[in-house]
């Protein structure tokens, strides 16, 4: 079976990010960029359907030069080799989807898996984009996959609100990852020394010949506002109730 | 290569992340081995770094260990439960004939043997080696030890232990460091036939004992190299030591670094972060520049050892300022979070109290000074 993992570097979400001067993106420097941990989940479910059924996992990356980091890093934990379409551009998800499924319908798959949506946007649009631009079944959020490679179907678990749906799906398809999915591996220290090995080829964005105007543009990113002081009310209980009472009332208004 | 530091690194990270603070406080609370962790390490082939491709290993210079190391310690970790595999290896692979390596390197790096236990020190032959007194003798086919060794670390969880005794007695040879050999000693055989193992307990959780040897068997193919060079193939892996273990010193600096500065930036006394004190942030500036000079000195000696060019002052330098640094950035994470630096939540004394040992094991800080004065710069000897 060949599976495409589509990977995206994001910022690690535990760096503190700080909006660019001119409001429509973040400073880029001095930031820890780490895989979407969404599509780890994916790679690891990859590789796992490898392990078991034999095939290739090759993980198609879009960005700019420093996304060869997450490229590595997805090649050290097993990914037989790359593709990664390079733009300096900001690429909104409809031209991300666009450029991905071009690299993906071109590549030839039995299987594409991603994450159900990047830590960074939250747009969640890529993977369903991609089925749509491909033509495909999709099934997002998924929890469990399997494989009936003699039916040719996958069956997956989605989770819904308070309840699980089950799907069954022929293939080739799009499956997006939810956390749960599997707990995915850490790099062996082979497999690091492997990766450097492994085929990477380069696509140039402009080559592809698309037409990626953004239907999304950024107007401005602000930071949340400050959190005001919080009052603390002191003394006997039974004054401090109802002077809490009143603030609720007549300052926050909620009761 | 930087990639391969990088992906390294990260790679620690990733496998240090399942084995968070919490499981490093209970075993430290329980005084228990961190098999898991361990074994971990082990089937991800870090421990096996150093040893050559041919024998299964990654055959990464000192560099790339000592990353790793530093690597485990900065996640808040002890690495002290593994890396003599690093170190004790290196012997084996520079004076061990064609056959011991055959069967015992693949093995390691395989993670089916664990040779992670170093007997050196005695209760009269601590600093001063040479003074040693177990002794093994020459009988048909093998070698008889008799004597005790003290503070030998791992023993309990290791299969080999790589042993240094006195095969020519003092009076016989012209030089003290003369005499001495090393041997592989199979600690499953030789317990319970000679081999008595006493744990001691120390303040932290490090896995180190007393032993005795009373007429051990050791079979004669278990001699590592010559008969009397002993002292020679133990001091060549001490530089290999240094090296590692300033690695380690530079990640506890690094783990109380950024602990220190988390914390005085969360913690609100007088209406303001503690941190806004200059008191209070001008230390961890500074720690952090020690840290940072050690780890410049670790380096070079790590480069220097890589491309096989002397680097005995190299690797003593980085082992003193990176044990000097470790500690005075543990003092000033325990200063900075004030009364909670002693509560075992935060896990700031008990690195405080893993940092320590670097100060004194595996040499001690004097030791170090003593070899610079007299090898670097031509003071008399003064032990
Ligand atoms: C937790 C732990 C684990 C250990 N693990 C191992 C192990 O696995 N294998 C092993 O072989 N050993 C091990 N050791 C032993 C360690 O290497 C020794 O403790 C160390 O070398 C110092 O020896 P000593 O304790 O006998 O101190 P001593 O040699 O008695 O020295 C005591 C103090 O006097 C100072 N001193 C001595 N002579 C001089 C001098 N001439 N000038 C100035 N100062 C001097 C020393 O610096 C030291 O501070 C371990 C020790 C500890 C605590």
């Amino acid at each position: 079976m060949k599976i495409l993992v589509t990977v995206k570097q994001v910022p690690d979400t535990a760096t503190k990010i700080q909006i660019r001067a001119d409001g429509q993106g973040i400073q880029e420097d001095g930031i820890k960029w780490v895989i979407n941990p969404y599509d780890e989940f994916a790679i690891e479910e990859a590789l796992r359907i490898k392990e078991k059924q034999g095939g290739e996992v090759v993980i198609v990356a879009l960005g700019p030069s420093r996304v060869e980091e997450a490229v590595r890093q997805s090649l050290a934990m097993g990914a037989d080799r790359a593709v990664v379409i390079s733009t300096d551009a900001a690429v909104d998800p409809a031209a991300a989807a666009t450029a991905l499924a071009a690299v993906c319908g071109e590549e030839g798959f039995d299987l594409i898996l991603t994450g159900k949506q990047a830590v960074d946007d939250d747009s969640a649009q890529v993977g369903p984009m991609i089925a749509a631009n491909l033509g495909l079944p999709q099934v997002t959020v998924v929890l469990k996959l399997e494989v009936d490679e003699a039916g040719h179907r996958l069956r997956a678990e989605r989770e819904l609100e308070g309840a699980t749906e089950i799907v069954e799906l022929p293939y080739p398809a799009v499956v997006t990852a939810q956390r749960g999915l599997n707990e995915p591996r850490y790099p062996t220290l082979p497999n690091i020394m492997k990766a450097k090995k492994k085929e990477v080829r380069r696509v140039s964005m402009d080559s592809l010949s698309l037409a990626l105007d953004p239907r999304v543009t950024v107007n401005r990113l602000f930071a949340p506002p400050e959190r005001p002081e919080p009052t603390i009310l002191s003394g006997e209980p039974e004054e401090t109730a109802k002077e809490l009472v009143r603030l609720l009332h007549s300052e926050a208004k909620v009761l | 290569m930087n990639n391969l530091l990088k992906d390294l690194r990260q790679g620690i990270r990733d496998l240090c992340a399942r084995f968070p603070a919490p499981y490093w406080r209970t075993l430290d609370h329980e005084r228990q081995y961190p098999d898991a962790f361990v074994k971990a390490m082990t089937d991800a082939g870090y421990l096996a770094a150093l040893i050559p491709e041919e024998y299964g290993g990654s055959g990464l210079g000192i560099t790339e260990a000592s990353v790793i190391l530093e690597e485990v310690n900065r996640a808040g970790g002890n690495a002290a439960a593994c890396h003599a595999q690093m170190y004790t290896m290196g012997t084996v692979l520079r004076h061990g004939s064609a056959q011991q390596k055959q069967w015992l390197l693949p093995a390691v790096a395989r993670g089916e043997l664990r040779l992670q236990a170093f007997g050196v020190t005695e209760p009269d032959a601590g600093s001063d080696t040479t003074h040693l007194t177990t002794t093994a003798t020459r009988q048909e086919g093998g070698y008889v030890i008799r004597g005790q060794k003290i503070f030998i670390s791992r023993v309990q969880h290791s299969d080999y232990l790589l042993l240094l005794a006195r095969t020519t007695p003092i009076a016989e040879v012209t030089r003290r460091s003369q005499g001495l050999s090393v041997f592989l000693v199979n600690l499953h055989d030789a317990l319970g036939h000679g081999l008595t193992v006493t744990p001691i307990d120390t303040m932290m959780n490090h896995e180190t004992n007393a032993l005795f040897f009373d007429e051990v068997w050791v079979p004669a193919e278990n001699l590592i190299g010559q008969e009397g060079e002993g002292f020679r193939y133990i001091l060549d892996g001490m530089n290999a030591e240094r090296i590692l273990i300033a690695g380690e010193c530079i990640g506890d600096g690094e783990f109380f670094i950024e602990a220190a500065t988390h914390y005085a930036n969360d913690r609100v006394v007088f209406d303001r972060p503690i941190g806004k004190n200059q008191g209070v942030q001008f230390p961890i500036a500074r720690a952090y520049a020690q840290i940072r000079a050690a780890d410049l000195m670790r380096f070079e000696a790590a480069r220097r050892f890589d491309q096989d060019q002397s680097c005995g002052e190299e690797a003593n330098l980085a082992k003193l300022l990176a044990a000097d640094a470790s500690w005075e950035a543990a003092n000033v994470a325990v200063q900075v979070h004030g009364g909670y630096g002693f509560a075992a939540e935060y896990d700031i004394e008990r690195k405080f109290r893993e940092t320590r040992l670097f100060q004194v094991a595996p040499i001690s800080t004097n030791l170090i000074l003593a070899f610079v004065a007299e090898h670097v710069l031509g003071l008399p000897r003064s032990y």
